[in-house]
């Protein structure tokens, strides 16, 4: 293809792209240096009483022509970054008491930073396990079963997040049922929302519920497009179910284990919609949800829109250092591929 | 030879059975116990006996319940909707030569679809059992079909429909979806197909960039626009909705876009240049109409964004203008009794309806769609 043709087809994609995406980026990491404030003016006002007349001067907020208060952006340097990431705090934490998690976790960064990297490394083995043991279950039923039970698996994946999670979160909730249940089994009362690690739980669970039936899609895929022969010549070799698993399904599809640890590393990095559904905000954050929580209008009217880009700007660098070895095997790829 | 090796030991078969009924249950347990408790009186709905929670006892003794009769109709007609759900590809080889343009007959069909079930199930199904669980009733030796054994009771969601205007969420949830489909289709299907029929370094690092985009928290976006927009009046308006959607979908339907266009073979569009087309010319003739089933599938992808999207719309649109997910998370929220918990569980139940339809009818896309990716890196 020409290049004049190509630049013409991709131009709409690329000018959205830019617009709204690299732009955007641009703008977080201006604001993210920068702090929202009302611009206010100091006036005389004479109030009167029955004793008399006094003047005195009061400030206010400066309103445009519609009434609104009219802001302005001010430079602060790092400001919003120190207030984020408070190292005054955490150094006399660790100087005075030792390195001690329960008191780190008192700042709310890196709280949220310690469940968003927990929540996606260990949620990530369960999925690809699992999916990996529905997808050598589901390819070994007869024709007939498969239809109706790849759609049953198909439901908890495009159900949406929030309602998922909220249906997960009824189960279990104050006397829901699962908690009557397990009240039952236990022989004492269980409440499941009242602490964190219960719902940190809940909300693993409900995220390898919920990506399982991608990895089963992308490896029962995989499976078919095993070469038969070399399973065939396996077994003839003596190799049993296990070793045959081992040394040539498995390699077979690594490539597409890389695939949906990649997707999953993204998508679980990003946990918002789970502490949404279960209401969760009070004992676990995300670090996308503090953006959330920011960009927010606060108990005082306003949105801590500099501070939202510094946690965003903090986001970013860690989904970026997650992904480096991933990004340079596909960089790598795509660059054979061309050559 | 072959049989004997890929035929399973017994205990493996049970393992296997085990396995997939476990993760079956599982898979549909919270999504079928949200549709129980939703048709029941909050007394039943949080009884603290499942079976009660099943058989709402309250429930029928206050508002009635479905018999025998009812169970009788009901799995009639889905009986009935299943065969015509049978001969779906029948009926789209009969329409489509008419429309010759099969993106819209599916759409057609698909609409038609969910306006027969309506009919069927709201209409039909409703009123005729109706009429003959009263006839049953009074006659002596029938009456016995028409008692009720489960309880079952519409009102929630009829308060949340009617009562709370719920109708008006759902408009706002399908302009912002079909503005977000439509918009990342057309631009996506251009530099999908010019991404792919391209080997220059500059398509090479679009699409590390758009993978690199790809991960971005959703609301790194929204922060880079949340105060221009309000500035421009176009907070609570549903466009800015839109745009920030196809702008956060776009990495993603060019990468899907793109493989399968690879799946489609280049002598096909070079063959239709030397016969005299112009590049575009060979794309819409020539190549586009092989390429709807992709088109469809990534369409599906973008519409399952769109649709259950909540922190976009949570932070730019609110009251009126505001879609379904958030609006139920104010429902819950506000919650105070039980009624209202109760109306929110239907209000979940009841935007979860329109999805189980789409993986009914587009199982293959959707199977297909995640596959291409991963196949064809």
């Amino acid at each position: 293809m020409k290049k004049s043709t190509f630049l013409v087809f991709t131009m709409p994609s690329f000018i959205m792209m830019t617009l709204f995406i690299a732009l955007p980026l641009l703008i977080v990491l201006i604001q993210s240096f920068q702090f929202n404030q009302d611009v206010l003016e100091t006036i005389e006002r004479e109030n009167c009483d029955p004793f008399g007349c006094k003047t005195e001067t009061i400030t206010v907020p400066v309103l445009d022509e519609n009434g609104n208060k009219i802001k302005n952006n001010i430079w602060v340097g790092f400001q919003n970054y120190k207030n984020i990431l408070k190292f005054e705090q955490l150094s006399s934490v660790i100087s005075n008491d030792g390195f001690e998690w329960s008191k780190i976790r008192s700042i709310d960064f890196y709280k949220a930073l310690r469940f968003t990297l927990t929540f996606t490394f260990i949620t990530l083995p369960f999925v690809i396990i699992l999916g990996l043991i529905l997808a050598l279950c589901v390819n070994v039923l007869i024709n007939r079963l498969k239809g109706p039970i790849i759609f049953i698996t198909l439901l908890p994946f495009i159900i949406t997040p929030v309602i998922g999670a909220l249906s997960i979160k009824w189960l279990f909730i104050g006397d829901g049922i699962l908690t009557l249940f397990l009240e039952n089994i236990l022989d004492k009362d269980i409440a499941l929302f009242s602490q964190g690690w219960t719902i940190e739980i809940l909300m693993l669970f409900y995220r390898v519920w919920h990506t399982i039936p991608f990895a089963f899609v992308i490896f029962y895929a995989g499976l078919q497009t095993v070469d038969k022969e070399k399973i065939e010549a396996a077994f003839v070799d003596g190799a049993n179910r296990l070793q045959r698993l081992r040394f040539i399904i498995i390699p077979h599809i690594m490539p597409l284990i890389v695939f949906v640890a990649l997707i999953h590393l993204m998508d679980s990095y990003r946990v918002f919609d789970e502490i949404v559904g279960f209401s969760a905000s009070g004992f676990r954050i995300s670090l996308q949800w503090m953006t959330y929580d920011f960009l927010r209008i606060d108990d005082s009217g306003t949105r801590s829109i500099g501070r939202a880009s510094a946690t965003s700007v903090l986001t970013m660098i860690g989904i970026i250092i997650i992904l480096i070895p991933v990004l340079r095997r596909t960089f790598k790829e795509q660059k054979e591929k061309k050559l | 030879m072959e049989s004997k090796l890929f035929n399973l030991t017994t205990p493996l078969k049970i393992i296997v059975s085990i396995t997939i009924i476990t993760w079956c249950i599982i898979a549909l347990f919270p999504l079928l116990w949200i549709v129980v408790m939703s048709i029941k009186l909050p007394v039943d709905s949080f009884a603290s006996n499942p079976l009660k929670v099943i058989i709402g006892p309250s429930t029928k003794e206050q508002v009635g319940g479905l018999s025998f009769v009812n169970f009788i109709f009901l799995f009639l007609s889905i009986y009935l909707f299943y065969k015509l759900y049978q001969i779906r590809k029948i009926l789209f080889d009969l329409i489509n030569p008419i429309l010759k343009f099969s993106l819209i007959t599916f759409f057609i069909l698909f609409i038609l679809y969910i306006t027969i079930s309506f009919i069927l199930f709201f209409l039909i199904q409703n009123n005729l059992s109706e009429f003959v669980n009263i006839l049953f009733s009074n006659l002596e030796f029938l009456k016995i079909f028409s008692y009720p054994i489960i309880g079952f009771t519409p009102q929630h969601y009829l308060s949340v429909w009617v009562g709370n205007e719920f109708y008006k969420q759902f408009l706002n949830t399908m302009i912002v979806t079909g503005g977000v489909v439509t918009i990342s289709l057309t631009v996506g299907t251009l530099a999908g197909y010019g991404l792919a029929r391209s080997n220059s370094m500059i398509a090479f690092w679009l699409l590390i960039f758009a993978l690199i985009f790809r991960a971005l928290p959703h609301s790194v976006l929204v922060t880079g626009y949340l105060e221009p927009f309000i500035n421009y009046g176009l907070y609570g308006k549903k466009i800015a909705v839109i745009v920030l959607l196809v702008a956060i979908n776009q990495p993603f339907t060019i990468w899907m876009l793109r493989s399968f266009f690879m799946n489609i073979p280049q002598d096909l569009d070079e063959a239709a240049q030397i016969d005299g087309c112009n590049p575009f010319q060979a794309f819409w003739k020539v190549v586009m109409p092989l390429m709807w089933p992709g088109v469809i599938t990534t369409g599906l992808f973008s519409f399952l964004l769109a649709y259950n999207d909540y922190l976009v719309a949570a932070l730019l649109l609110d009251g009126q203008s505001q879609t379904m997910v958030p609006a139920i998370m104010q429902y819950f929220n506000m919650e105070t009794k039980m009624t209202d918990l109760v109306e929110s569980i239907a209000a979940a139940a009841s935007i979860t309806a329109p999805l189980f339809l789409l993986v009914m009818f587009f199982q293959k896309q959707i199977v297909s769609g995640l596959t291409q990716g991963a196949v064809k890196g």
